[in-house]
């Protein structure tokens, strides 16, 4: 391994920017002559809007336009869709309400846009704003999500607001398997609502060319070309040839910068309305209101063994919060993403799972870290716990009963998935190790004689990632491929510029891809730049989401660079008079097989764009695309551990040992996984412990600041301690699976299992707020 | 109103509304934009720069206040080939993913070791509170801290 190649902790190049301050996120970008947007945004959780007086807001100075849904309408612009179809049980397509970017007759959460103030300067268009008076009728809303399906509807097109009754698995089988098994476990749990908090709020600028009646937005995006093709296709902004978006440095996304949402759309619209550069920043409180939230799931599940603990059948009902309208990706989170991985790491051979999507008169919610495999890792991982205290097996024991084994593989579920490798003991062996589970017991007993309370828990999960198969995906509705795109472009000179179709938003892929295409030419890594982020200069791509651009996009490059070592050598062989067939390229030089003659990489480049002494049937040039469709789903996993100690007069839960073993397959970049899992895990932590999204009965978000929300900082949190295991994944190029999701998926479940061992309960809602905690420790 | 202040060791005069915020007579106002806004409650520290030496949180600042004051931005503080050791720690110990809390974490840091000739993981945590940081977890953030320190010349623990 080379200082630079795969597998080597290579310092991040993006990093001297942002420690210099020289960064470029879309609020850093102007553009001449540019307005300023302010929305005007629903108050109420539901409404009808019955009138808009823009008399007094166009009064103020520098105001330039107030608009409305029904002036978007107007101009032909389409309503905001879901990307993936899910069907119900009886076989009818989920129901969609329409989705207007800005809200014409009815308004469905606090925060909804239904207009939008363009003004020359910011503080106008706020003070215009204000001068707007809206005539809403209120209208009852529904805000629980556990009596949605009985409560007043929503949607004229959604009888008992429910988008989809979805199953997957045997339910006859399961049936039977409870009806003999000897024991059966049951769990009623949430799923706490979540809110992403990327701490770059989302930001937009919309710009229109007249002259060529094209588009360019500038947008904190995690996938511009998606953007693109919704916006072309779906929402009518612009042909796809006149529309370019770029993405520029993102500051994080966790999911909640995948979707297309209304304020992007009306910046763009706006610019071209009003011939003039529209830009758009978030604040904060707009981005709790109105960015797509997490998670919020309730569930009943049950766990059927048999006499000896082996797992015989999982049965698991949910009802799943999609909030007031289907965002991009919604429907796909609580089912395709959820049900699928229910089978853990476990050989359980029955499973069934119904999901009651319903709508609720609350923010969007789609895709956050992990999206839908945190909730199921939090379904298993909490039942077989459970199940392990009911029983009095060690927990670590009824999992080792139960863990698929190394032999197995390729392993079939019964909820779809193949897995194609794996080795879950491996992981649980060096995470007890690592956590020290012999020594447990004495901490414990030393806790209790300093009056504290202390527990273990554990959390052995499973995701599916790299998405995804094409043909996979959108047989199961998917409405876009899921593949990626790459291109390794060589210069003249020998540097190579590398265009990838992932986006990076943190994640370091100017560093990690760089690391993979330099290895594979052998060339220095100083002389590989990686270009992504714009629609303007990459072919095409889907972006960066469910821990896919390695596994994908990675792999996309290595195709891509694999084609250009084939057209070199093709080159070499002509200048060194031989055959193709006879050259190899190894560490940056095309030589004849055992022979002296050789090339540098540099010289074939140079060869292919000054073609003096070059190949007659073959193009000049040396840039190489490729498109890479995984076939299958990767499946990462690993065992995360818990140690906690609670003062039961104060119920503060202190998290003093967190352990996390990961099997990511193949790791290009060590450092940059490492830190990936550590911010996983703090979220995950986040959601056991601090963050919760809280709307009250009238629907207003109680949660709506950093006051009310509480984020992870960094007394909240311990050092963690993470180490890997590997098997390689067997189906793509690099043997990689994706790391970007195991620390969220993993750690709530590892939290709870201890929070509720310390405790002595069987459940504890998240977060265990100090509150909760301390009702529990008194046993209200 | 006329604001006559030092930025990053440059004499600058403004003439602005009273109401002004330093961080926006940074961002917009001096072209300054590697100082970030996260929030509007001056609870997630990324508009951290230095008044007068001191970690503050430029939304909430006015105009009025930094009249005669000597400013320090991340842009301030070090270049790519001279970098400040807390912000080649950053780097070499991978204490930022996004890079957008990271100008405001490295002010608030390079002020807490100013402040600390002891540092310990615990003070260190204790003393990042105020900035918020979605991806790291903290993790390495708090080991870039005690590195930086070591090399500032505090003592750690």
């Amino acid at each position: 391994m080379s200082a630079t190649g795969i597998g080597a902790s290579v310092r991040r190049f993006e990093d001297i920017r942002f420690i210099t301050g020289r960064g470029r996120y879309t609020d850093d970008i102007n553009q001449p002559g540019q307005a300023y947007a302010v929305f005007l945004r629903s108050p109420y959780a539901r409404a009808r809007v019955v009138a808009v007086d823009r008399s007094a807001a166009m009064e103020v100075d520098d105001v330039l336009a107030v608009l409305t849904g029904r002036d978007m309408a107007a101009d032909g612009i389409g309503d905001l869709p879901c990307g993936w179809l899910i069907k119900s049980n009886d076989g009818t397509d989920m129901r969609q309400p329409r989705h207007p970017p800005l809200a014409v007759e009815r308004v469905n959460y606090v925060g909804e846009p239904y207009g939008v103030v363009i003004a020359n300067t910011l503080a106008a268009a706020r003070e215009a704003a204000d001068a707007v008076v809206t005539d809403f009728e209120e209208l009852a809303a529904v805000v629980s999500v556990s009596t949605a399906t009985r409560s007043t509807q929503i949607h004229d097109n959604v009888p008992a607001n429910r988008s989809y009754l979805w199953e997957l698995g045997d339910k006859a089988a399961t049936d039977a398997a409870f009806a003999r098994a000897a024991h059966v476990t049951k769990l009623d749990i949430t799923n706490n609502r979540l809110i992403p908090n990327a701490i770059e709020p989302r930001a937009a600028i919309g710009v229109y060319e007249k002259g060529t009646e094209s588009f360019t937005l500038y947008t904190t995006s995690q996938n511009p070309h998606l953007a693109r093709l919704v916006l072309s296709a779906f929402v009518k902004l612009a042909p796809e040839h006149k529309l370019r978006i770029v993405a520029p440095d993102v500051g994080g996304g966790f999911g909640s910068k995948i979707f297309i949402y209304p304020e992007e759309t009306a910046v763009a619209w706006a610019a071209r309305r009003l011939g003039r550069a529209v830009k758009w920043t978030s604040d904060r409180s707009e981005a709790f209101l109105a960015d797509a939230h997490g998670r919020d799931h309730v569930t009943h599940a049950e766990l059927a063994l048999d006499a000896a603990g082996h797992f015989l059948a999982l049965r698991v009902k949910t009802i799943a919060n999609l909030g007031a309208y289907l965002s991009t990706f919604a429907s796909s989170v609580p089912t395709i993403l959820y049900g699928t991985l229910l089978a853990g790491q476990y050989r359980t051979p029955a499973i069934y799972v119904e999901v009651d999507g319903v709508f609720t008169n609350t923010a969007p919610v789609d895709a956050y870290r992990g999206a839908g495999r945190p909730e199921a890792t939090y379904v298993v991982e909490r039942i077989v716990e459970t199940a392990a205290r009911e029983l009095a097996i060690d927990p670590t024991e009824l999992r080792r009963r139960n863990f698929i084994q190394p032999a197995d593989f390729p392993y079939q579920t019964p909820v779809a998935l193949v897995y194609d490798i794996g080795d879950y003991e491996a992981s649980l062996n060096k995470a007890l190790a690592l956590i020290d589970y012999a020594g447990f017991p004495a901490r414990r007993t030393a806790s209790h004689s300093r009056g504290r309370k202390r527990g273990i828990g554990f959390s052995c999960y499973i995701e599916a990632c790299g998405l995804a198969p094409s043909k996979l995906a959108t047989a199961l509705g998917a409405g876009v491929g899921l593949y990626e795109s790459g291109e390794v472009r060589v210069n003249p000179t020998g540097s190579v510029t590398v265009f990838t179709g992932s986006h990076s938003h943190g994640q370091g892929h100017e560093t990690t891809f760089a690391q993979i295409v330099s290895d594979r030419l052998g060339i220095p890594i100083e002389n590989v730049e990686v270009v992504h982020g714009d629609t303007g200069r990459i072919e095409f791509g889907l972006g960066t989401y469910g821990s896919r651009s390695v596994a994908v996009g990675g792999s996309a490059l290595v195709k891509a660079t694999d084609k250009v070592i084939a057209k070199g050598k093709k080159i070499a062989a002509h200048m060194l008079e031989s055959e193709s067939a006879n050259i190899d390229f190894e560490t940056g030089v095309f030589s004849v097989r055992a022979s002296n003659r050789s090339l540098t990489f540099g010289e074939v480049a140079f060869a292919a764009y000054v073609p003096s002494n070059y190949p007659l049937d073959l193009e000049p040039g040396l840039s190489e695309k490729a498109f890479y469709d995984p076939t299958n789903f990767t499946f990462p996993a690993g065992t995360h551990i818990a140690e906690v100690e609670i003062d039961p007069q104060t119920g503060v839960v202190d998290v003093v040992n967190f352990v996390a073993v990961d099997d990511f397959g193949k790791v290009i970049n060590p450092m940059i996984v490492e830190g990936q899992v550590h911010g996983g895990i703090a979220q995950g932590i986040g959601q056991a412990l601090l963050e919760h999204g809280i709307y009250d009965e009238t629907g207003q978000l109680i949660t709506g600041s950093y006051m009310d929300y509480c984020m992870p900082r960094a007394d909240d949190l311990p050092s963690f301690i993470v180490d890997t295991t590997v098997t390689a994944c067997t189906h793509n190029p690099l043997g990689v699976k994706g790391c970007g999701e195991a620390g969220a998926i993993g750690a709530p479940a590892a939290i709870m299992n201890a929070v509720t061992d310390a405790i002595g309960i069987k459940d504890v809602a998240m977060p265990a707020t100090p509150e909760r905690v301390w009702r529990a420790c008194r046993g209200e | 109103m006329n604001v006559v202040l030092t930025v990053n060791g440059e004499a600058r005069a403004l003439d602005v509304a009273p109401n002004t915020l330093l961080v926006e007579i940074l961002r917009s106002n001096l072209g300054l934009t590697g100082t970030h806004v996260g929030c509007d409650t001056s609870q997630c520290g990324a508009c951290t720069v230095h008044l007068n030496g001191d970690a503050v949180k430029a939304c909430t600042v006015l105009a009025a206040q930094v009249d005669g004051a000597q400013i320090t931005t991340i842009e301030g503080i070090g270049t790519p080939d001279d970098l400040h050791p807390m912000q080649a720690a950053f780097r070499e110990c991978h204490a930022l993913q996004c890079g957008f809390c990271t100008p405001g974490m490295i002010m608030s840091a390079i002020d807490l070791v100013k402040n600390s000739p002891n540092l310990d993981e615990a003070a260190v945590r204790h003393g990042l509170e105020g900035n918020i940081c979605r991806c790291t977890g903290y993790h390495n953030i708090v080991r870039a801290v005690l590195t930086a320190a070591t090399q500032m010349g505090s003592r750690v623990s």
